[in-house]
């Protein structure tokens, strides 16, 4: 049975990169980055890392290009499922008279706004009125 | 063959197999290439059934990042980061171990999958440990939740979140050990070969999994604001 | 002069009795039968609880069940159907059995993995059972939060932890298959000769592992939630029960197509044997069967609509929605084509293969009526979706599953049924099925709700028409029951190639050895091979 066999030596380097970008990735953490940088350096440290183990403690540099396809595929689908989750989540409040919050209880309005009242009734409630239908 | 077809058999070989070739596969690299294609998809399950809690993890965030901050400075940041250095030594010990077999060396193979479950229970103690200290602290979410400030409901949801994510993963870790018990124990036996390793290959690749979920886990839940850009 | 002994052929069936060697066999073929038995049961369960809905539902008024009780009704009716049949019915019965003898195999890639997934299905659906028997659960078979997390008083987490074991069961499978058909397939038997029912396994399989396991973290997320007062969807901390939405559906979705594209691949089988042609565009249905399976992980939103999503979001899905309906459609043109200057042979898989087609079709149109945001406003959650996933479901799935049965019946028993009453019983089939769900899409259209036991008086004509077409139904229904198990003493030897099919199931005997083959099939053509003036049939 043929399989790629790693120098020992591959093994320790890549654990030693592996502890580096460890302690990178604590002392990033300290660091306030600009712009809230610090969550997408600390994924791509972490991607960084997971690819290390992928490709050399799982082999995967050295298999099949199915093996290599499978990953692909998985990575794929968690992208698919995140990114068109977050195209409902961040998109909501878009272009509406309401406040443009996205926390729980956003309100998207398309109604008009409510007509002035006549000056003998009692005052009108400003709330404006929810559109989403309760589910 | 290739093209994943099996080639056409000589029927009137004689018939010696290797003791661990299962009948209905024709010959060693055909089962090994049909186990390791298997644990590559139950990997891909593994990647999507986290990825649905990851899902959850980052709405909130965005949704709450103060709640988010705030329930991350709770985290022993101290026993997180050596939790990650003991679980990446474990893939090391686990990478080599693998190695042996292909080798042909049983007793380095048992030596190596010995170590990596030291460190894989060294993990689990400590995180015992944590939460304890959560226990103690009353951030268990439900009824006996208690946290400071206005922030607390999600706070509640960033510690449900936590204990749904670690403690899924510290189940993998379980089973991970349970199966790596078994390995051991099949290489103690001398059941492994140069001709023959699947079982430790595949339990390898299971493993090194178990440790990629932990290298997210660890910024995503243990560094979220250290540099108290939020809080 | 020495005489001959004819003895019986060894089969999978005949070559060990005990019970113990059914439930402790690696044979796909029987583990396809026991699925076949829970299958069945579960069916039955399933018919049982339509059966009191469309009672219920003869009358405006809620005289026979009361609004709690028809909860839990259309619940259970849901998940015993969706889980426990519509899920399982033509790959873990059908596939099990034929997918290994199509490409020449012994049997699947892990033969104890695949007993597992039985066990693992079996004892899934045990818990389910305990859960009705203790009253059930109605928070309708989507579990949607805070009331299946908060509210509901019935048994969700019972129920819950049930799908979730049963979810291994179809994990299990798919990744079986996958690697059956990679790795073991038959010489000569490249990826572009397998018969179209392995490219439509194969696509399901993908959709399996890639999609069960986010309902399974769901479903833990909802039992941590209820069971452990975990907070995740409950808006009391300010959590959105509209995740759990988009975490059910992102499976969910795909799960109607794990329905849909098995019994299209029978279909695409049936349909060549019957009219004696090699089905037309091979390529396109072959790769319409993966782009399915991957365009069905893009769409799930549209079950969200009128949730509450972003509208630019809902735009998004809408059009993927239309774009899913395309390679439906591509395989609807090339069967229709098949069919073109074919010999058509009235057989009753045929009919079956006709009635999926016609129902198929509407129920697929339906669909895109429903992917269109602004009619999906006046038509969510009315009865009109209610007939849309009816006709798919029954009028397409089950119908597939049923031409399948009919198909290979011959194969796994040896023996033929009645063609007669297999006639009937697709007609009855067919004409109860639209008589009850036909007049469902008006309903729907006027208004009227689903997931209610009550309803205006206007709408009880149509409903009496919907409850008589369902008693119809039943009787299609049982019929199979009755003239398979018949079959099974009685009926006509088949031998190995009753219909002259193509196909290397064909080429071995009837019910085959339990190895398959006496010795490997070398393939040297494509998978069909019909010409009218080769094959005479009678």
């Amino acid at each position: 049975m043929s399989g790629h066999i790693s120098p020992t030596s591959t093994y320790f380097a890549i654990f030693g990169a592996l502890m580096v970008g460890t302690a990178l990735t604590v002392a990033a953490a300290f660091i306030d980055f600009p712009a809230q940088l610090n969550f997408p350096i600390a994924l791509a440290i972490a991607i960084t890392k997971a690819t290390l183990v992928v490709l050399f403690f799982m082999h995967v540099k050295y298999s099949s290009k199915l093996t290599k396809l499978i990953v692909g595929v998985a990575v794929f689908f968690l992208g698919i499922m995140l990114t068109l989750t977050f195209s409902d989540y961040l998109s909501r409040g878009w272009f509406t008279a309401a406040t443009r919050s996205t926390s729980a209880g956003a309100i998207v309005s398309l109604t008009p706004q409510p007509q002035p009242a006549p000056a003998n009734a009692p005052a009108p409630n400003t709330a404006p009125a929810p559109n989403t239908a309760p589910k | 063959m290739p093209d994943g077809t099996i080639a056409a058999p000589d029927e009137h070989a004689p018939h010696q197999h290797h003791p661990a070739l299962q009948h209905h596969f024709q010959d060693l690299e055909q089962q090994h290439e049909a186990s390791t294609l298997g644990m590559w998809l139950f990997l891909v399950t593994e990647v999507m059934f986290f990825g649905g809690l990851i899902l959850a993890y980052s709405l909130y965030r965005i949704w709450y990042p103060v709640a988010w901050a705030l329930g991350s400075e709770e985290l022993n940041i101290y026993l997180g980061g050596f939790n990650t250095a003991v679980l990446i030594g474990s893939s090391l010990t686990m990478a080599l171990a693998v190695r042996s077999a292909q080798t042909g060396a049983p007793k380095a193979t048992v030596r190596w999958l010995l170590l990596t479950m030291a460190f894989g229970l060294t993990f689990l103690v400590v995180k015992f440990f944590e939460y304890k200290e959560k226990f103690e602290l009353h951030h268990v979410p439900g009824p006996n939740f208690h946290f400071e400030g206005p922030e607390s409901p999600h706070v509640q949801i960033f510690f449900s979140l936590y204990f749904a994510l670690t403690g899924v993963h510290a189940l993998h870790m379980i089973i991970g050990f349970g199966l790596l018990s078994v390995i051991a124990t099949m290489a103690a036996r001398k059941r492994f070969s140069p001709e023959w390793y699947t079982p430790v290959e595949l339990a390898g690749l299971y493993w090194h999994f178990v440790d990629i979920v932990w290298i997210f886990l660890f910024p995503l839940l243990y560094l979220v604001d250290r540099s108290h850009h939020i809080i | 002069m020495q005489t001959m002994v004819v003895e019986k052929p060894v089969t999978y069936i005949n070559h060990a009795h005990t019970v113990m060697s059914w439930l402790l066999t690696k044979d796909h073929k029987r583990i396809g039968i026991l699925y076949l038995i829970v299958v069945s049961t579960a069916f039955a369960l399933g018919g049982i609880f339509a059966t009191l809905i469309r009672m219920e539902l003869t009358t405006p008024a809620g005289d026979l069940l009361s609004a709690d009780v028809y909860n839990r009704m259309f619940t259970m009716h849901g998940v015993t159907m969706v889980f426990f049949v519509l899920v399982p019915a033509v790959p873990a019965v059908l596939g099990n059995f034929v997918m290994p003898l199509m490409i020449g195999a012994k049997d699947v890639a892990f033969p104890k993995l695949n007993l597992l997934s039985w066990y693992v299905f079996t004892i899934g659906f045990c818990f389910t059972i305990v859960s009705m028997v203790m009253g059930g659960v109605d928070t309708g078979w989507t579990f949607y939060t805070p009331y299946s997390s908060q509210g509901s008083e019935s048994n969700v987490l019972l129920t819950g932890v049930g799908v979730f074991i049963t979810g291994f069961s179809s994990i299990l499978t798919g990744l079986n298959f996958m690697v059956t058909i990679h790795r073991m397939r038959a010489p000569g038997m490249t990826w572009f000769r397998l018969p179209l029912f392995i490219w439509a396994l194969y696509s399901t399989s993908l959709v399996m592992v890639l999609g069960t396991p986010v309902i399974a973290i769901t479903l833990l997320m909802l039992v941590l939630e209820r069971g452990l007062h975990l907070g995740i969807f409950d808006p009391r901390l300010g959590g959105d029960p509209v995740l759990f939405q988009h975490l059910f559906w992102f499976y969910s979705h795909p799960a109607v197509y794990i329905m849909i594209l098995p019994p299209m691949g029978v279909i695409s089988e049936v349909i060549a044997c019957f009219s004696r042609k090699n089905v037309f565009g091979y390529s396109f249905v072959a790769f319409s069967s993966l782009a399915i399976a991957v365009f069905g992980f893009l769409v799930w939103a549209h079950h969200l609509f009128v949730a509450g999503i972003s509208p630019y979001s809902a735009l998004i899905f809408s059009f993927l929605s239309f774009a899913v309906a395309i390679p439906s459609a591509v395989k609807t043109f090339n069967w229709t084509a098949t069919l073109y200057k074919g010999a058509i042979w009235w057989k009753t898989p045929m009919m079956f293969v006709f009635g999926f087609l016609g129902l198929f079709l509407v129920g697929g149109l339906t669909g895109v009526f429903l992917a269109s945001l602004g009619l999906d406003i006046h038509l969510t959650d009315t009865y009109f979706v209610v007939a849309h996933f009816h006709y798919i479901m029954v009028g397409g799935a089950i119908m597939g599953y049923f031409a399948g049965l009919h198909y290979w019946w011959p194969k796994m028993t040896g023996r033929m049924y009645n063609d007669t009453l297999g006639k009937l019983a697709a007609l009855l089939i067919f004409v109860g099925f639209n008589l009850t769900f036909g007049p469902q899409f008006i309903l729907g259209y006027l208004g009227m709700p689903r997931r209610y036991h009550v309803y205006p008086p206007e709408f009880q004509v149509l409903n009496v028409l919907s409850s008589a077409g369902a008693s119809i139904l039943a009787v299609g229904y049982v019929l199979p029951a009755l003239y398979f198990l018949y079959s099974l003493k009685f009926g006509a030897i088949a031998g190995a190639n009753p219909w002259k099919a193509t196909g290397l199931e064909w080429t071995t005997q009837s019910p085959p050895l339990p190895e398959n083959f006496p010795t490997t099939p070398i393939v040297t053509e494509g998978a069909y091979h019909y010409s009218k003036r080769e094959i005479k049939v009678a």
